[in-house]
């Protein structure tokens, strides 16, 4: 377990790359659904002012 | 038949509604091949008769390079289509890969150096391939800079999908820059002819990443695409259904 | 009505005008070249001037300077006609705008390409470089500087009329650069060795071919697309 964890003592260069893909994957799902998100709130806020508006 | 597909997927309403049906479809099995990859990758493989357990980043490491060049293909390819055809979604699609693809140049770049240190004693090279791999990474900021510094949407897409094209020798560059020059980077492993020249139980967990990783790059794109096309779609009627429905 | 001018006959008229303009302000295009040859002598007083060290130095001193002064030349080459309008005429012209713009990147290069490769001698032999190496060393900046005024000219199309162009200009055109820069400063560094270039030389000038074939093409569908 040691050894793994350790990764044969590569650990400092192993782990931190994983991890920052591992940031990398999450911060593309968290960034593409909320720009979805508020692409989705912006056309209905613009739909509620066209119906209420002019 | 196929004039019709084509233009059907064009159309903006039909891409918004068959981008969310093959999202999860892209996404689960992205997810699962790279639980899977990275326990095979992790655990399951043997350790390596040369670097020990540092050759691990490549499970890392090599999805995200490919990753990297396939968004940029993709990006390119939608663009191409976006100037022949005029194509509004076409060009949605190549605005949404350019983050994803530039935030795998940089864990690319990044493991890739990571990698480096332990075994050849150095984090960066000016060999072809990391030169290659950066000039892709500007390539990247180069596109999103002008599409940043030009207002009028229409002006940004024709004018970065050209820079996009322009850009496109780079990637031969990259994949062969191994065969042309010598360099610190190792030749071709998995694309020779013949066997592959790693054991299988090392193999089986890389083309398990790089399949995740490339639903991965899908799954993504369709959801930014999305997003996309309705903001450049703003204020038009099938965008108040769509939004006026619930979710 | 006169009768219509054919395309050689108009790039001809084009070089000929783009020349007498550039001439009533050789101020202005005298700029790049003056930034040459301060970059070239800023690295030695940057760094310890011992004649070794510093020819050691000498290609990429040589090719940085190149680049940065060719990235500030080509503000000139589309700005004014762009502002003037004469850009959309020779758009509207019906003769090839390819054609055209590669006439006005010959003048550009003339004038702000030429003068290095003229003053490279000076600048190669202040950085330490034996008197042997300097006709290798400035036919290398002529196939790269004709390279670079190429590729830099597609940039400046895309760029046209947009405020900050500058800072983005050369973001967008230095990954293109590279090649050149890495090909050149080694075939600098093998003159300046006094090793024969053959190699990087050939690659070069394969490469300022294939700029000169396609980033005219390239450049004129930026610079319609800026114009619309």
């Amino acid at each position: 377990m040691m050894h793994w964890l350790s990764m044969g003592g590569y650990w400092p260069f192993v782990w931190p790359s994983y991890l920052l893909t591992l940031g990398v994957v999450v911060l593309n799902i968290f960034l593409a659904r909320r720009s979805l998100r508020e692409a989705r709130s912006d056309a209905r806020r613009r739909l509620q002012m066209q119906r209420s508006g002019s | 038949m196929a004039w019709t597909w084509f233009h059907k997927f064009g159309s903006p309403p039909h891409f918004y509604r068959l981008a969310g049906k093959l999202t999860p479809w892209f996404a689960w099995p992205a997810l699962l091949l790279s639980l899977a990859g990275l326990y095979g990758g992790l655990v399951s493989a043997p350790m390596d008769y040369q670097q020990g357990e540092g050759y691990r980043i490549i499970y890392v490491h090599v999805p995200a390079a490919v990753l990297s060049t396939m968004a940029y293909a993709t990006m390119a390819a939608a663009a191409g289509v976006g100037l022949i055809w005029r194509m509004n979604v076409a060009y949605a699609v190549a605005a949404s890969c350019a983050a994803i693809g530039a935030s795998f140049t940089v864990v690319a770049l990044v493991t890739g150096s990571l990698w480096g240190r332990p075994m050849w004693g150095t984090y960066w090279e000016w060999d072809p391939r990391l030169t290659s791999e950066l000039v892709l990474l500007f390539l990247y900021l180069g596109y999103m800079g002008l599409r940043a510094a030009i207002e009028d949407t229409a002006r940004a897409d024709r004018a970065s999908a050209v820079l996009a094209l322009v850009g496109v020798i780079n990637l031969p560059i990259i994949h062969y820059s191994v065969d042309w020059w010598n360099s610190l980077h190792q030749g071709h492993t998995l694309l020779k002819m013949g066997k592959a020249s790693m054991p299988a139980s090392m193999l089986v967990p890389l083309l398990l990443m790089m399949a995740g990783f490339t639903l991965f790059f899908a799954a993504i794109l369709l959801v930014r695409a999305r997003g996309e096309v309705l903001r450049r779609e703003r204020g038009t009627r099938w965008v108040g259904e769509v939004v006026g429905e619930a979710t | 009505m006169s009768k219509p001018v054919s395309a050689l006959k108009a790039g001809v008229l084009l070089v000929r005008r783009d020349l007498r303009l550039a001439l009533r302000r050789p101020g202005e295009w005298l700029q790049p070249l003056v930034f040459f040859l301060v970059v070239t002598t800023l690295f030695p007083l940057a760094t310890n001037p011992e004649m070794s060290r510093l020819r050691d130095m000498a290609p990429a001193a040589l090719w940085v300077a190149a680049l940065l002064s060719s990235l500030l030349a080509l503000e000139l080459l589309f700005r004014e006609d762009g502002q003037d309008g004469t850009l959309e005429q020779l758009a509207v012209s019906g003769l090839p705008l390819s054609w055209l713009l590669l006439a006005k990147t010959c003048v550009h290069w003339l004038l702000t390409g030429l003068p290095l490769v003229l003053v490279a001698p000076l600048a190669a032999t202040a950085l330490g470089a034996p008197y042997a190496s300097i006709p290798g060393v400035s036919a290398v900046l002529l196939l790269g500087g004709v390279a670079l005024s190429l590729i830099g000219a597609v940039g400046a199309g895309l760029t046209l009329g947009l405020r900050r162009g500058g800072v983005l200009l050369a973001l967008l055109v230095l990954p293109l650069a590279v090649p050149v820069l890495i090909f050149g400063a080694r075939a600098t560094a093998l003159a300046i060795a006094l090793e024969p270039t053959t190699g990087p030389v050939y690659l070069l000038a394969a490469i300022a071919v294939l700029s000169a074939t396609l980033a005219p093409l390239a450049a004129a569908a930026a610079v319609r697309i800026s114009l619309e």
